[in-house]
């Protein structure tokens, strides 16, 4: 649709700076993207729970706006490492979701050839270079990236994410640290969705937020509504851009929930139903589609038709993860060396 | 007389095992700029044990860089290093502090190339500083290479001369996957004959140190100069024993092993890893397994660490590893009476 002017729009309240700042295309495809996660991870839960695939998920309903605000001012070939619950990471990067399934289902056709599976899908190509099954896993290799991009005088960045119950890791610790004593071009991403499987932050960590700690590190850091993507994003493009042009690393706390539980085996004996509803009001797509509606940037067909294309492209993955063959089990030990 | 292997290069100089190991990581660096080498106190000072030495001064901060303690920190940096166009080479100061780094090492670099389906490498080089006989006791003189070993996607090389540190380092570096380079503490003031220029020692390729007929000892790292004295003893009591220095303990190379056993039918296996459940356990299965085994005309022998953390008190922690005493003995029962 054509870009409408500000008068055009007739308002009520001008649109704050955070979503003012993301441009027409640039918001479209921030909301494509985060119902493209949603739509995933509900074919991938509903897949296993009629028996399709086996294995275990960590899904991060209700988590899309920290993924796809974060990555959105990223270019192509600046490198991200996620997490175990790192679906969304890795659409916001722009990976094929037909190939993840694809994954998921243990398939030759999937990112890892089947090998892999959930927790540790990379698209190197894209610039993912993995999910990763262990807390705090990705932090020390940002490092080594960083150093990397240093070292090839490169101006890309590295952004790393990694949850709440990460930064209680060493690998937490002595990561900022070094990053932050050789000035890399990292940005860290805490998605703090409040609990650490069933840990509570309030109990696992003695300071109040993920940020208090960066100040140890010397690090700016930030925390922002992390249901909100116009925040999320204005917070990671500010990090991105002084990563970029060599001011060193940040941190960016990203506030959110995880509206599932943490695997397929939480019975959610750790919080109560009222919180999660409340969260569940705060659905990041829901949240940005109320505003983008608000301001006019979008009209109610148009989102419609943005979910649909997006559930399209989902159901069609799904046709392709299934339909795929399976690895050869003659190639078992294949890939374990480099050649 | 049992003959002494000639060294398989033409010697132009003899350096020691630490200087072999500084010429390594200096030609690696001239030759290509991705390598660096990082670890703590490897620039200023020189190296805990010296290895690193000048090479501060010849190459910069930027490729060979001090760091704080943080070991598993600084795996993971290798690992993100080595994935994105990279050849970092890390020291760990003390081989026992690799304890600090399990995660990166195991869950990380030794799986990427795996579960990424192939797409990805980790073309990274740790040194370990290892073994005891320094007073330093349990926390600074372990012998952890076994562990590695039974890991799939890391390679494992001990060197036990000069030549073969330089070469074997070389060699590490140029791998596209994760290598653990074992180095001897007490190995690095002995000297011997190296080439000037760059070669490599292939990885999985062990070497016969010593021809004999009697006795097969297959032994590694410190303990490969161990097996030769004995050897010169042994000989002059008319045991004619064959060394095999293992180089490498992953991949291993098995069929230099079998075919020395074939000629002696006896085998000792020395290695100063603990021996319980160690790479003693792993060859003398290997050779059970093999046709090898009906060669055999008396059972496997095998020297290994006692089942004890590495004393302080001088006497108890020779009393811990294979010495050159336990080796003969071992070697005379075997071939002399037939018991392991």
């Amino acid at each position: 649709m054509p870009q409408m002017s500000a008068i055009d729009r007739n308002t009520a309240a001008p649109e704050r700076p955070a979503l003012a700042a993301l441009e027409q295309e640039v918001l479209r495809g921030a909301l494509m993207k985060m119902h493209l996660i949603r739509k995933f991870e509900e074919a991938a839960e509903a897949s296993y729970v009629r028996g399709l695939i086996h294995g275990t998920m960590h899904l991060s309903i209700g988590q899309e706006a920290s993924a796809v605000g974060s990555i959105l001012p990223l270019r192509i070939d600046d490198y991200i490492l996620s997490t175990h619950r790192g679906h969304g990471h890795c659409i916001a990067k722009g990976a094929d979701p037909a190939r993840m399934l694809a994954e998921f289902f243990g398939k030759e056709t999937g990112y890892c050839h089947g090998r892999g599976g959930s927790m540790h899908i990379a698209d190197i190509e894209g610039g993912n270079l993995g999910a990763n099954g262990i807390v705090a896993g990705g932090l020390p290799i940002a490092v080594g990236v960083g150093m990397s991009i240093k070292a090839q005088k490169q101006d890309r960045v590295c952004m790393v994410f990694f949850g709440d119950g990460a930064t209680n890791e060493g690998a937490f610790h002595e990561s900022l640290n070094m990053a932050s004593i050789w000035k890399l071009p990292i940005v860290f991403v805490c998605e703090n969705n409040k609990y650490a499987m069933s840990m509570d932050i309030a109990l696992s960590m003695a300071v109040r937020n993920v940020t208090d700690r960066a100040s140890a590190y010397a690090m700016p850091a930030v925390a922002v509504d992390g249901n909100d993507l116009p925040e999320v994003a204005a917070a990671a493009r500010a990090a991105v851009a002084r990563a970029r042009s060599g001011g060193g690393p940040a941190l960016v706390e990203c506030k959110t929930y995880r509206i599932r539980g943490h695997s397929k085996s939480d019975r959610n004996l750790y919080r109560t139903k009222e919180e999660i509803e409340t969260w569940r009001e705060a659905d990041p797509i829901s949240r940005l589609e109320t505003e983008v509606l608000t301001h006019q940037r979008f009209t109610r067909p148009e989102l419609a038709a943005i979910e649909k294309a997006a559930q399209q492209r989902i159901d069609e993955a799904l046709e392709f993860a299934k339909a795929s063959p399976d690895p050869d089990s003659a190639e078992l030990t294949r890939d374990v060396y480099a050649d | 007389m049992p003959t002494e292997l000639a060294a398989p290069e033409v010697a132009t100089r003899e350096l020691s095992y630490a200087e072999a190991i500084r010429e390594a990581l200096a030609q690696a660096m001239e030759a290509d700029e991705r390598v660096f080498l990082f670890g703590e106190d490897v620039g200023v000072y020189g190296g805990a044990f010296g290895v690193s030495g000048d090479l501060l001064q010849r190459f910069g901060p930027e490729r060979v860089i001090d760091t704080p303690i943080s070991e598993l920190g600084l795996a993971g940096a290798a690992v993100g290093a080595a994935l994105t166009g990279m050849k970092p080479v890390l020291e760990i100061q003390f081989s026992d502090f690799v304890t600090l780094a399990m995660e990166q090492i195991v869950n990380q670099a030794a799986k990427i190339h795996f579960m990424f389906g192939g797409k990805a490498s980790v073309p990274m080089v740790v040194r370990l500083p290892g073994g005891s006989g320094t007073g330093a006791a349990g926390q600074h003189s372990q012998s952890l290479e076994a562990w590695f070993a039974h890991v799939p996607g890391l390679k494992v090389v001990q060197p036990s001369t000069p030549h073969d540190a330089k070469g074997l380092l070389l060699a590490a570096i140029d791998d596209p996957n994760p290598v653990l380079v074992f180095e001897h503490k007490l190995l690095y003031k002995t000297k011997g004959p190296v080439p000037a220029e760059p070669y490599r020692v292939p990885i999985g390729s062990a070497a016969v140190r010593r021809a004999g007929r009697d006795i097969t000892i297959v032994a590694a790292s410190i303990m490969t100069l161990r097996a030769l004295a004995a050897a010169r003893r042994l000989a002059a009591e008319g045991i004619e024993t064959e060394v095999v220095d293992l180089r490498s303990l992953r991949p291993i190379d098995f069929a230099t092993i079998a075919k020395s056993v074939r000629k002696t039918h006896r085998l000792l296996i020395v290695y100063e890893g603990v021996k319980t459940m160690g790479i003693g356990a792993e060859i003398s299965a290997m050779i059970a397994e093999s046709e090898v085994f009906e060669f055999l005309e008396t059972p496997i022998a095998r020297l290994g660490g006692a089942d004890v953390p590495i004393p302080y008190n001088p006497m108890l922690e020779k009393a811990s590893v294979p010495q050159e005493d336990d080796i003969v003995a071992a070697a005379r029962r075997l071939v002399l009476e037939g018991i392991a």
